[in-house]
């Protein structure tokens, strides 16, 4: 293992710590809420991971630098295919010494976007019925939910 | 608007979902969820239609040529199970009325249409995408849309199998996020057709095998392969009925087509056979899924439990046919997609009309039934036969492709294997038969009567399906067998 | 918090200013960091904050529970119609060119478009967080 290997991929490491810290909770905690926190932990691990892979050192937001004059380039028109061009070419970009400007890659950002309101969705899902069991239940321990459904199962 | 079928496909459940929530109408919501699963059926009809006679179909979303833009590609896979999925959303959708009326409270009816819409509407966008991250947010949509409906249950536990359910499918779901990241890493590509084109440059490179891993472990929790089941049975059991028969029939088959659209036309099949060795991993765990969970069953006495293990030993049937890594296994698998949505569809809505008489489907409640409600209890006679495998139902039809595609490989001992597990089969169908009919009926003169026509006609429409595709096996098989091909072949493009 | 005079008129205070910056935020998405999401979030954070200094009730006076559940099934409808008017002109699903006004441009569509997609966005986002904050607000009081 060469340390620039390990200090040059930083980010990475960064995730995959957050990542097992994040399943580490969600198995061994018992507790319905610190499971849905382990829960958010990991998948803030992996949003971590796509926007890393989005940063391209040097680049500017992905928002079309028009040279042509402000009036041309205040218009949202030309902004909009342009603008996807360049977010599939962001990797492009580099290679490409005619491109004076470098853009950062918008569509990780995009992706994760999307992967941040789905894990809300969850977590307000997930504490909705955390919230239910404890009213049907009387308690949020994984272990104590267990043992009243199994004395419920033996009363049938 | 004929060229626009690919997109409404999606669009009309993603309109009727919020129309529902807002007209706050139980009867009005019902009728809208009903519409609006026929419309699909038959936008899924004529794509199949077009796709047979035409060729693929792309359609460009918001005008973003491919693969800048997302894509809705329909082939001949995509077209089947689109097929599958709304057949069964079309029979559920009317059963739906009666039963929910009786099992979910009354002020969240409109609301569990909307979620059901919504359900249906992730399942075909998965289906019909072409895109791999599009494939995860309507993942998502059908997962989370699909937690709210099993916590509707009666009883409470159905509270704690959503959340235990929530729990697996979002670290499954996330999984596949991760999958999906690193093949964008490594292509720049999320289109699935370019993709295909772009992976085989970097085949190998590690970063694409751990993808592949990940993507392996989601697709599998979503599946519920075998040792990634746990979430399964308690969620089928406490579910409303309605919704288990209709998740049990489509959700696990669209994680299966994820699962052959992601490993064949994506990785291609020489790299899932050839460099990650697929079917040697699959084929140990769908046997042992087979045996062990139709063991597991027979000793069940909640019937919709007994059903679900049973539903788990089912997929270890279509992941093996995966496993033989030939056009035969595959067509069993993409036939044993929809035959086994016929049949546990079939089964879960008679077990649906149980409940709705006598509240509970254990197993002595049931003493005594067959003569106390007989068109229900033939239903579950005729699907659990299917469910064996008994010649002129689909489930034969399955298990033939199944033996056939062994016997290709020389595989006897897994084709006497699966012939063994369908006499489990028999065992634990034979235990509820037992008890409907031997048993006597323990209760009063007055007890319950037949369930109401409204259930049973969708009920008998799912078993007339049954016997008429297990009779005349030509057409399905045909169309799975040239979508097994398309698989195969791995065209991309 | 009903004695503490500082927050009280800080809070009054600032919601119209949080207001006002969840419509830049959606207004000004297309040029800078921003969008529906956003700007549903921050809409949606003005009435958590009085909700926490006045209460639920005072809010609930303003913001009733079925204008926001409406709200969340609306968003819905304005991103799909959207689409659905693209389609009836001509266009594909989505394909903003279809609204532009003065045909010989038909990239101004693109404007418009992501707009109102945002604008469906921003309502069902601020309708959902506010009905989740509701519902889990209002959790304790009904069962002590």
């Amino acid at each position: 293992m060469r340390l620039d290997l390990f200090v040059s991929h930083y980010n990475y490491w960064v995730v995959i710590f957050l990542m097992m810290v994040g399943f580490y909770i969600l198995i061994s905690r018992g507790n319905l809420i610190k499971k849905i926190v382990g829960l958010n932990v990991f998948q803030t691990a992996v949003f971590m991971l796509y926007i890393s892979m989005g940063k391209i050192t040097g680049g500017t937001p992905p928002i079309l630098v028009n040279p042509k004059g402000a009036g041309e380039g205040h218009n949202g028109a030309e902004a909009g295919p342009n603008g996807a061009e360049a977010g599939l070419g962001g990797t492009e970009a580099l290679q490409e010494p005619a491109a004076e400007v470098v853009y950062s890659n918008p569509l990780p950002h995009v992706l994760i976007l999307t992967a941040i309101v789905v894990g809300i969705a969850t977590t307000s899902l997930g504490l909705a019925l955390a919230v239910r069991i404890k009213e049907a239940y009387g308690t949020m321990e994984e272990d104590e939910i267990n043992r009243i459904e199994a004395e419920t199962e033996a009363a049938e | 608007m004929s060229t626009h079928l690919p997109v409404l496909q999606v669009v009309v459940p993603l309109l009727a979902a919020p129309v529902c929530a807002l007209i706050r109408n139980a009867r009005a919501a019902a009728v809208i969820a009903v519409l609006a699963s026929w419309a699909t059926l038959a936008i899924a009809l004529s794509l199949l239609g077009d796709v047979m006679s035409a060729g693929v179909i792309s359609y460009a979303i918001g005008d973003w040529v491919p693969p800048i833009g997302i894509e809705y590609r329909v082939d001949i896979v995509n077209a089947w199970v689109l097929v599958i999925v709304s057949t069964i959303a079309s029979v559920v959708a009317p059963y739906m009325i009666t039963s929910v009326a009786d099992e979910v409270a009354r002020g969240r009816i409109p609301l569990f249409y909307a979620a059901y819409l919504l359900c249906l509407c992730g399942l075909l966008g998965i289906t019909i995408t072409g895109d791999v991250f599009n494939v995860f947010v309507f993942l998502e949509i059908s997962s989370l849309s699909a937690y709210a409906l099993i916590a509707m249950g009666t009883r409470r536990r159905a509270l704690t199998a959503a959340f235990r359910y929530l729990i697996m499918g979002s670290v499954g779901a996330t999984f596949i996020v991760i999958g999906i990241g690193l093949l964008y890493v490594m292509t720049g590509s999320l289109n699935m057709a370019d993709l295909a084109v772009l992976l085989p440059e970097v085949w190998d490179s590690r970063t694409v095998k751990v993808a592949y891993g990940f993507l392996g472990v989601g697709f599998c929790l979503k599946l519920a392969l075998f040792p990634l089941h746990l979430w399964l049975p308690n969620a089928y059991a406490f579910a409303p009925s309605a919704v288990t028969a209709f998740m049990a029939s489509t959700a696990t088959k669209v994680a299966v087509y994820m699962l052959l659209r992601f490993f064949l036309t994506i990785f291609g099949a020489p790299f899932s056979f050839g460099v990650m060795a697929l079917d040697r991993v699959l084929l140990p765990l769908a046997l042992v899924a087979i045996v062990s969970m139709s063991l597991v069953a027979i000793f069940q006495v909640d019937v919709k439990r007994l059903l679900a293990y049973s539903s788990v030993a089912q997929i270890g049937y279509m992941v093996l046919g995966l496993s033989f890594a030939s056009v035969t296994g595959l067509t069993a698998t993409l036939l044993h997609l929809f035959n086994h949505a016929l049949m546990k569809g079939a089964l879960f809505m008679a077990m649906g009309c149980v409940v709705y008489r006598i509240g509970s489907v254990h197993i002595d409640a049931m003493a005594g039934l067959g003569k106390r409600m007989p068109w229900t209890m033939a239903a579950f006679v005729l699907g659990g036969l299917s469910l064996v495998g008994v010649p002129l139902t689909v489930g034969f039809v399955s298990k033939w492709f199944l033996i056939l595609g062994a016997l290709e490989r020389g595989w006897w001992p897994v084709a006497v294997i699966v012939l063994l597990a369908s006499v489990l089969a028999l065992v634990y169908v034979w235990r509820v038969v037992e008890a409907a009919y031997f048993r006597p009926y323990g209760g009063d003169e007055g007890g319950p009567r037949e369930a109401p026509w409204r259930l049973l006609v969708p009920t008998w429409a799912l078993v007339g399906a049954n016997l008429y595709f297990g009779i005349s096996a030509v057409r399905t098989a045909q169309v799975a067998e040239r979508a097994a091909e398309v698989l195969m072949t791995g065209v991309g493009p | 918090m009903r004695e503490e005079i500082i927050v009280r008129v800080g809070a009054k205070f600032l919601a119209p200013f949080i207001i006002m910056f969840a419509l830049y935020v959606h207004f000004h998405g297309d040029y800078s960091p921003g969008g529906g999401f956003q700007a549903g979030v921050i809409l949606a954070a003005a009435f958590a904050l009085l909700a926490l200094v006045y209460g639920l009730e005072a809010v609930q006076r303003v913001l009733p529970l079925w204008f926001t559940r409406m709200c969340a099934a609306l968003g819905v409808l304005i991103f799909a119609g959207v689409g659905v008017v693209t389609m009836l002109l001509g266009h594909n699903y989505l394909g903003y060119n279809a609204l532009a006004a003065d045909p010989t441009h038909p990239e101004h569509g693109q404007h418009y478009g992501i707009l109102l997609v945002e604008l469906g966005v921003l309502v069902t986002v601020f309708g959902v967080m506010v009905t989740v904050f509701y519902h889990f607000a209002g959790r304790g009081r009904r069962d002590p």
